[in-house]
């Protein structure tokens, strides 16, 4: 279902749970699937006796694709025109995840969102924006 | 991410939608999909991102033989040490993505992905000391030519490593 235009004030938001308790076996499913073996991600020796890191961490795009499930859970499927972010803070395994979207303006047939996932500590994690058609 | 021949299937999207943690059905179910407004199994909005499996020399995946990976075996690293700064480990860090979408992908797709560089600049930052920041920006072009993703990334590098 897609979103209408008519439906829409500037200041609505939508907001998922985007995972709990993040596993690192999710973090390696993502690095199988999109071809990213960065070994900050998955290895654990590597990342904390080399790297000098507390721990692996997500990838950012791990991050960008599961708020861009909240995304096209809210505006459809194909509908998105833009969709950027910037990583803000690192996501370990373990944090709990929330992605929020808000309706910034409407305008031509063009919805454009603010973006935002923030960690249980109500840290943001990632911000950015969208942008969707809508009927 | 440059990939001369990056083929959209349905098996790709399949794995790359779990590991997102996205069960909607227009990624897994041809007969769903028919019933969307796409019509079709599309792919989720940063699939384009796994193009890295189609780009023969991208650097963070290891070489079939093995050899020069600097993740851990016997040892922490398996690579030569070097002057490097923290934070590189696997040459720095994602801190922006962007995608234009002039249309989403489909299976049957075949891709080119060509990446040229973007502006370059630095911020001081205190928890991980002077970064580095580089733009590459990447055009998705389909099999009639037509461009239908464009990706800016932004990598950066620190001084530290950025932990907490």
């Amino acid at each position: 279902m897609a979103l209408k235009a008519s439906d829409l004030n500037v200041g609505d938001t939508y907001s998922e749970t985007l995972v709990e308790d993040l596993k690192r076996t999710q973090i390696v499913q993502y690095a199988g699937a999109s071809g990213d073996y960065n070994p900050l991600h998955t290895d654990e020796v590597f990342t904390t006796k080399v790297a000098g890191y507390p721990s692996v961490f997500a990838h950012g795009m791990l991050t960008m694709g599961m708020t861009g499930r909240m995304l096209t859970d809210y505006v459809g499927d194909g509908r998105l025109t833009k969709y950027g972010v910037r990583f803000t803070n690192q996501v370990w395994p373990g944090d709990t995840l929330t992605g929020t979207t808000t309706v910034e303006s409407v305008e031509n047939g063009i919805a454009r969102f603010q973006v935002e996932t923030k960690n249980q500590d109500g840290t943001t994690v990632l911000s950015g924006y969208a942008e969707a058609r809508v009927d | 991410m440059a990939a001369e021949r990056f083929p959209i299937e349905a098996s790709h999207i399949m794995m790359f939608a779990r590991s997102i943690g996205d069960d909607n059905q227009i990624y897994y179910d041809e007969a769903y999909a028919k019933g969307t407004e796409p019509g079709t199994i599309i792919a989720p909005p940063t699939f384009a991102q796994a193009s890295a499996q189609f780009d023969p020399d991208y650097f963070l995946r290891p070489k079939v033989d093995g050899k020069g990976w600097f993740g851990s075996g016997k040892n922490p690293t398996g690579a030569k040490p070097s002057g490097g700064g923290g934070g590189g480990g696997g040459g720095g860090l994602h801190a922006e993505q962007h995608f234009v979408y002039h249309r989403h992908l489909k299976p049957g797709d075949v891709l080119t992905a060509t990446t040229k560089p973007g502006k370059t600049w630095e911020k001081e930052s205190k928890r991980a000391g002077k970064l580095m920041f580089s733009e590459s920006v990447t055009e998705y072009r389909d099999q009639n030519g037509e461009l239908v993703i464009t990706a800016t990334g932004v990598g950066v590098r620190t001084e530290r490593p950025v932990g907490s």
